[in-house]
């Protein structure tokens, strides 16, 4: 029987999902974040703009649909966050249009700020994105600072529903200690990928040698992130909420979860795994070059799980610490039922859009990059 | 208290983005649909020219394409930023427009780009056309769904208010889908992309023409693109012909201010500019009929009479009937779990007087004014550009044809010339449609200064003047990168 409540649900589950591929996909910031890092001359840089730059679009779509699903589904979070964590998002937003017109920029003749500015560009979309994303995800867990008050609509003079109850409008989130791990978490992750990406992207064995030092640190310092977050995790307190619709504070709530969803805890630890068997591949065996189709999966199973964690399981995903009755739940901020009955008629189309993604990545990535390619053929 | 300042900053925010938006959004959609046809002409004739053409409009696509990705990323993004409560109060409906965008255009776009700039030696000829036609199609399908969203703000169907969600929801997909006005707006706004796409094309061929230089280049551009020039502006004409009868229908306002017609009747004259009128033309646009009754300002705000018998009430009586709407919801959301009769009641009263709402928030009828001289000669820019744009087209292709183009120098620095112009004419177009619904965000339900954000309006101001930086620089750079690039050619003839 699909209830209201399974659609809410549902849809909660496809945004798991699309955070689940945007993160992975990150590995376009976080190849940009290794440019001047791994890339140590011309030949080198231009193989990871041109690598990274042929999936750009999809990280960028990807980010756009994740906003646009979350709109559509779960609109309360949209206007209350967007509105509200005002600065973080267009923060974030500037970020990624400068990177959207980096790429073809960077390398035309006449482009006034010249090439190295452009890669610039690049390198800062590559660390803030994943750092400013991973931190505002990271408010998921520990509150934000906002009042949801619908019956503001019947004021004539100021019918704002959603109020921000600061004025550093989402700036506020960096003195969480939690948030900033969490935001630095995704940046090691988004980097780790990058290098796993373009050691399987890329035939140079000089960048691959460099790629694969770079994987190393930021694995290692991810690893670090990552056990630093579960710990807190486990221990940390939880925006609950009872059957009838009022938030609590509940010890050990998102350990709760995962002991209440052990399928959701399955998928994290499996996730993990997939992660970590990944860069061990790729470390361990110096040929190796398929450890991103390990990590890959890895990361969006984990990061769903994640999701389904503050979302699922009568969690508030998106909590207020002002006034935790104006916390944002799946029952009280999603869509209307046919609203979301229609959407869920709509995403049946996605196996269908992954699949001719999947193809057409297939058919373009089949042969690496080579330098050689790049003096012959079109490229960035 | 909204400060109004807030209300002109947001709104000087988003018109920014979109204005920038557009300049950059039409020439894609015009230059796929050209670029695409002259690789057709490549894969049926198997003649490397073509692809050196086509490969060369497709450079100067990307470079185009790129800054019109990153302008757009801000504009979805700044219905949650800056217009929060819009967002929430008709997010049910307008939201899944958005997220289907996302799904079915965006991705298609992203993926099919990519093939088509870096896929030549990688996949066959015909998977590279497909790929081709699939990026222009991604666009045209993107342009669909965020018309049929903007359609709804201009004319909203297929909802139904609910006072204890305190939104509109969507009760019929299919009447948002299917919104006539959504479907004259992608006509005409994609086929004013083509429009772009072939002046762009021809005043650059042009200019190789005077320099006499990518003499078969440019003649074979023209041809080509002239021909779906002037297919895209007779569409625009045909659906700007209905885009009007929809504006005297939902929007008669806009229709009044976009002909200053303070007094209308039957029979009402079309203005061609001031002093100067044509008498019974406007009625025959609007309504197809001389004497059919088009409304003026003054009749919209005093109430009026259509020949059919229709009343429609004066805008003080809107305003009390929406302030009637307001109070009665605040009463039924103060009573509904402790006296549901009293809250029936109020109940009652909400629904009765729904259909203005947003009139409730309406102070004077002045408000109800848009800027009339701005959508009044706005809209004569966009006719006036629009028809003498086609003329162009039609005596450029003729003297191609005539093989007299390039002795007709002053033809040929006409055409290069009016690549501005016919940016001009989009953008003023765009000033008519939303400038011309002024106050309403969502037309008759919410009015702009019921849709904001709770931000400050200096985090407004330095936004706004952030992205005044920030979208300057890359137009500049994106000018400077095609005239390098036009300059330097596509060599076909060396």
């Amino acid at each position: 029987m699909i209830t209201y409540d399974f659609l809410q649900h549902y849809w909660w589950f496809l945004i798991a999902l699309l955070g689940g591929l945007l993160v992975f996909l990150l590995f376009v910031q976080g190849g940009n974040a290794l440019i001047f890092i791994a890339g140590k001359d011309e030949r080198q840089r231009e193989l990871i703009v041109n690598s990274t730059g042929r999936k750009w679009e999809l990280t960028f779509t990807t980010l756009v649909t994740f906003g646009g699903a979350f709109f559509a589904s779960f609109p309360l979070f949209y206007s209350t966050s967007f509105g509200g964590a005002y600065w973080v998002w267009i923060l974030i937003l500037i970020t990624f249009v400068f990177q959207a017109v980096s790429y073809e920029f960077q390398s035309k003749v006449g482009n006034i700020l010249g090439r190295t500015t452009f890669r610039v560009f690049l390198t800062l979309n590559g660390c803030l994105a994943p750092l400013l994303i991973g931190t505002a995800v990271g408010t998921f867990f520990t509150g934000s600072q906002f009042y949801v008050d619908k019956s503001a609509v019947g004021d004539i003079a100021s019918p704002v529903i959603s109020r921000w109850a600061n004025e550093w409008h989402g700036l506020e989130a960096v003195a969480e200690p939690f948030n900033v791990i969490f935001g630095v978490m995704v940046l090691l992750l988004a980097v780790s990928l990058g290098a796993l990406y373009m050691i399987n992207n890329i035939d140079d064995s000089k960048l691959d040698k460099n790629l694969r030092r770079a994987l190393i640190y930021s694995f290692g310092g991810f690893l670090i992130a990552f056990l630093a977050v579960c710990y807190k995790l486990i221990t940390m307190n939880g925006f609950a909420v009872d059957a009838s619709g009022v938030v609590y504070l509940e010890a050990g709530k998102y350990f709760n979860n995962l002991l209440d969803m052990p399928v959701v805890f399955a998928m994290l630890l499996l996730g993990a795994v997939l992660l970590v068997g990944g860069v061990a591949m790729t470390l361990l065996k110096a040929n190796s070059k398929r450890g991103i189709w390990l990590a890959a999966p890895g990361t969006v199973l984990a990061v769903m799980a994640l999701f389904m964690i503050v979302g699922y399981n009568n969690t508030a995903y998106y909590p207020s610490t002002a006034d935790l009755q104006s916390s944002l739940m799946l029952s009280n901020s999603s869509s209307s039922e046919f609203t979301l009955r229609t959407m869920a008629v709509v995403s049946l189309i996605i196996p269908f859009v992954v699949a001719y993604i999947a193809y057409f990545w297939r058919q373009m990535d089949k042969k690496s990059i080579t330098s050689k390619e790049l003096d012959h053929s079109d490229k960035y | 208290m909204v400060e109004t300042a807030l209300v002109d900053w947001s709104r000087l925010q988003f018109a920014l983005t979109a204005g920038y938006h557009w300049i950059f959004v039409p020439l894609t959609l015009g230059l796929a649909v050209i670029m695409a046809t002259m690789e057709s002409i490549y894969v049926k004739t198997g003649d490397e020219f073509w692809k050196k053409t086509a490969k060369f409009w497709m450079k100067l696509f990307a470079i185009n394409f790129a800054v019109g990705i990153a302008t757009g990323i801000i504009l979805e993004f700044e219905f949650g930023t800056n217009w929060s409560n819009y967002s929430w109060f008709v997010g049910d409906i307008f939201g899944a427009p958005l997220a289907i965008e996302g799904i079915f255009a965006f991705f298609m776009e992203a993926t099919f780009f990519a093939v088509m700039f870096f896929g030549w030696d990688k996949v066959s000829k015909r998977f590279h056309l497909a790929a081709t036609w699939l990026t222009g199609i991604g666009a045209a399908i993107s342009a669909i769904w965020i018309l049929i969203a903007n359609a709804w703000m201009q004319h909203p169907v297929g909802m139904e208010f609910n006072p204890d969600t305190v939104r509109h929801e969507m009760v019929d997909f299919w009447a948002l889908v299917l919104n006539p006005v959504a479907i004259s707006k992608f006509f005409h706004s994609v086929f004013s992309g083509w429009m772009t796409g072939a002046i762009f094309v021809i005043g650059i061929s042009c200019w190789y023409l005077l320099r006499k230089r990518e003499r078969r280049f440019a003649l074979a551009s023209i041809r080509v693109a002239a021909i779906v020039g002037i297919v895209g502006t007779f569409a625009v004409m045909f659906s700007g012909d209905s885009s009007g009868v929809h504006a005297a229908k939902y929007q008669p306002m806009k229709l009044a201010a976009a002909e200053g017609l303070e007094k209308g009747g039957e029979g009402a004259p079309f203005s061609i500019v001031p002093g100067v009128e044509i008498p019974g033309m406007l009625s025959v646009l609007a309504t197809h009929d001389i004497d059919g009754y088009v409304p003026g300002i003054e009749d919209i705000l005093d109430g009026y009479t259509t020949s059919d018998g229709v009343s429609y009430p004066s805008a003080e009586e809107k305003i009390a009937r929406g302030k009637s709407a307001i109070e009665a919801f605040g009463r039924y959301r103060e009573l509904r779990d402790s006296n549901p009769e009293e809250a029936a009641a109020a109940r009652e009263v909400l629904d009765a007087n729904i259909d203005y709402f947003g009139y409730g928030y309406i102070d004077s009828r002045d408000e109800l004014v848009p800027p009339v001289d701005l959508i009044y000669w706005a809209f004569r820019v966009m006719v006036g550009l629009g028809g003498a744009l086609l003329l162009l087209m039609f005596v450029v292709l003729w003297a191609e044809r005539r093989k007299r183009l390039e002795d007709m120098r002053w033809l040929l620095w006409i055409a290069l010339l009016s690549i501005p112009l016919v940016y001009i004419a989009g953008q003023a177009g765009w000033i008519v449609a939303e400038v011309g619904r002024q106050p309403w965000v969502i037309e008759g339900l919410l009015p702009v200064k019921a849709a904001v954000s709770s931000v400050s309006v200096g985090a407004v101001k330095t936004t706004f003047f952030l992205f005044v930086a920030i979208f300057t620089l890359f137009l500049a750079i994106e000018m400077r990168i095609m005239i390098k690039a036009i300059k330097h050619g596509p060599n076909i003839e060396q």
